[in-house]
């Protein structure tokens, strides 16, 4: 696994750069230390761009200036009288309705294929690999009448189609976990009386913890932030019923933009998924990528 | 007991399977279907159609431009990110004070959702007071705030370019990573080796490091082509396709379509649909995708 070989890798290159280029090293680390600052700089400013509009003042929208004149925090304390509450609340059901779906249905998925040789094994993760290829905006037509056939409110609908669309990335970051964790581990175990459940329960499941955690995070992270089809499903609702991303567009009217009340309502929307990502970073692409290196 | 034990591993994917067929499988099959029917806006179907979707579809006067543009828009924002991406990700690579906060700062564009990313740079290039603007007017690019030349968006072309800088933004922090880890792949002594046989660095990276990268440009390759060809919000927030079709995907040309013709959008669904496996195929031929795997 990626994840497993990093440490030592990244060690052996520094000894390697440091032996040989020891006198020059200084001047070299900050010139790339300054260029990646500025660089990660660039990647923050088009939200710390968001921030400055959510606290400029409605009176100073119109000023042709970077820096608002005075900070104001009003933009926050009126989000709430246009129904942005219940939309979070909207957003955390689907997101977490999602997350609870996909862990329940990936982790016997991904045990059983890391643990067992079967008939039907490689056509299951075949399968499961190809819904990475398929995505919601390439299917709406399909997505939306069928959805709208069961009759199911729209909540649950988006519960339980962004728990399919997310359900590839759990299983295949899953399935390597569970495949990293010896056999030998669960069987010494079970002798010891434990029985197989409870080996399941207090030796795999610890261990595969940090997978789950990352399943978790970037399924809850893909639902709260999918647009496409909550826009479509959630038409016609009121903003409050209706979950965030698509509610945040009430504030674009035909002629006007509310652009205060819209950057403070996505910087709520923003600021707890990008902190639940950091959790996430070191080990999301070998989940992306996992099935497609292999 | 023997033949429940064969059956085991039907129980425990069964939720998996069937979660996979009701949200992946079935909308394609309801979609395919859909474009063979004629179907109003509101949704009710007047009968068989037969290809006759198809055949208005390819009779839209924008249709050509639109697929012509959405080969463009994949082609250059993949291209563009997976460039960016290899320096970045060499970048990112070395050791040095405050890596790990740059790398935060680094995955910002990819845990915000595209669309509020969209909207932020449909703000920033308002033509009287947006900050890319004000900056641009400041060191002279642009002469006048408010003039046609400050309305980038209003203008087809300019407006396209824009977007898909948006598009490549978006796309920076995942591809990065994907190569950053490949890159964490490659022993250090296979650089000792170069270094020895009289490598320079620039000629270590081309004859050592980028056919090592192989696999993680492949993978994150593929994974941007899927993306970007069914990219929505950045197109729909900033221009909504127009004016006209003339800044639309097929993507955004669907969902149009999908308003007045359900049938018709379902046809170009599928079309959109076929292209992306085709361009799939066609780039696993050309890399030789199969080799890489078999190795």
């Amino acid at each position: 696994m990626i994840t497993a070989s990093k440490p030592a890798t990244r060690a052996g290159a520094a000894a390697g750069s440091a032996s040989r280029r020891g006198r020059h090293r200084p001047l070299r680390t900050w010139i790339i230390a300054v260029t990646a600052y500025v660089i990660a700089l660039i990647f923050a400013a088009p939200y710390l761009e968001m921030l400055l509009m959510a606290v400029r003042p409605n009176d100073e929208l119109g000023l042709a200036t970077i820096f608002p004149k005075h900070f104001t925090f009003s933009n926050f304390t009126t989000l709430w009288s246009s129904g942005l509450g219940g939309s979070i609340g909207t957003s955390l059901q689907i997101a977490a309705g999602a997350t609870v779906i996909v862990l329940l249905v990936a982790l016997p998925a991904a045990y059983c294929t890391a643990r067992r040789r079967f008939r039907g094994r490689g056509a299951f993760l075949l399968l499961v690999l190809a819904t990475q290829m398929f995505q919601p905006a390439a299917m709406l037509v399909g997505i939306q009448r069928e959805f709208t056939d069961f009759g199911l409110p729209p909540t649950l609908s988006l519960i339980v189609i962004n728990a399919g669309f997310n359900l590839a990335f759990a299983v295949w970051i899953l399935n390597a976990f569970f495949s990293s964790i010896p056999v030998e581990l669960e069987e010494a175990s079970m002798v010891d009386g434990l029985g197989r459940i409870g080996a399941l329960l207090r030796i795999t499941l610890p261990l595969a913890a940090p997978g789950i955690v990352t399943a978790l995070i970037f399924t809850f992270i893909s639902a709260w932030n999918e647009f496409l089809v909550a826009l479509t499903l959630s038409l016609g609702q009121s903003p409050s019923q209706q979950p965030l991303t698509v509610a945040i567009n009430q504030y674009i009217g035909e002629y006007s933009v509310d652009w205060g009340h819209l950057f403070a309502a996505g910087l709520v929307a923003t600021v707890p998924v990008i902190i639940l990502f950091v959790f996430i970073e070191r080990r999301v692409v070998s989940g992306l990528t996992a099935g497609a290196v292999k | 007991m023997p033949a429940l034990r064969r059956l085991a591993p039907l129980l425990w994917l069964s939720p998996a399977v069937a979660l996979i067929g009701v949200v992946v499988l079935w909308p394609v099959v309801v979609m395919v279907q859909s474009s063979f029917q004629q179907i109003g806006g509101e949704g009710f179907v007047a009968g068989y159609n037969g290809t006759a979707n198809y055949a208005h579809l390819f009779d839209e006067p924008d249709f050509v431009s639109v697929l012509l543009r959405t080969l463009i828009w994949v082609v250059a924002v993949v291209a563009v990110t997976m460039l960016i991406s290899l320096g970045l990700a060499q970048l990112f690579h070395q050791r040095f004070p405050g890596r790990r906060v740059t790398r935060w700062a680094l995955i910002i564009p990819w845990a915000a959702s595209v669309m509020m990313s969209a909207l932020i740079f449909k703000w920033a290039l308002d033509p009287n007071v947006g900050v890319i603007n004000v900056i641009l007017h400041h060191i002279g690019v642009v002469q006048q705030l408010g003039s046609n030349q400050a309305d980038w968006l209003g203008n087809p072309t300019s407006a396209l370019i824009w977007m898909m800088a948006v598009a490549v933004f978006v796309s920076l922090p995942f591809t990065t990573y994907a190569i950053l880890s490949g890159l964490q792949g490659i022993p250090g002594d296979v650089y000792e080796a170069a270094a020895i046989d009289g490598a320079t660095s620039w000629r270590s990276y081309l004859a050592v490091t980028l056919p090592l990268l192989r696999p993680a440009i492949l993978v994150a390759t593929l994974i941007n082509v899927i993306n970007v060809f069914n990219s929505f919000p950045i197109i729909w927030e900033m221009t909504r396709g127009g004016p006209g079709y003339e800044t639309a995907t097929t993507t955004i040309y669907m969902i149009d379509l999908k308003e007045g013709d359900v049938g018709q959008s379902a046809s170009m669904s599928v079309i959109n649909f076929l292209l992306v496996i085709v361009i799939v195929l066609i780039y696993l031929g050309s890399t030789r995708w199969k080799e890489q795997v078999d190795r």
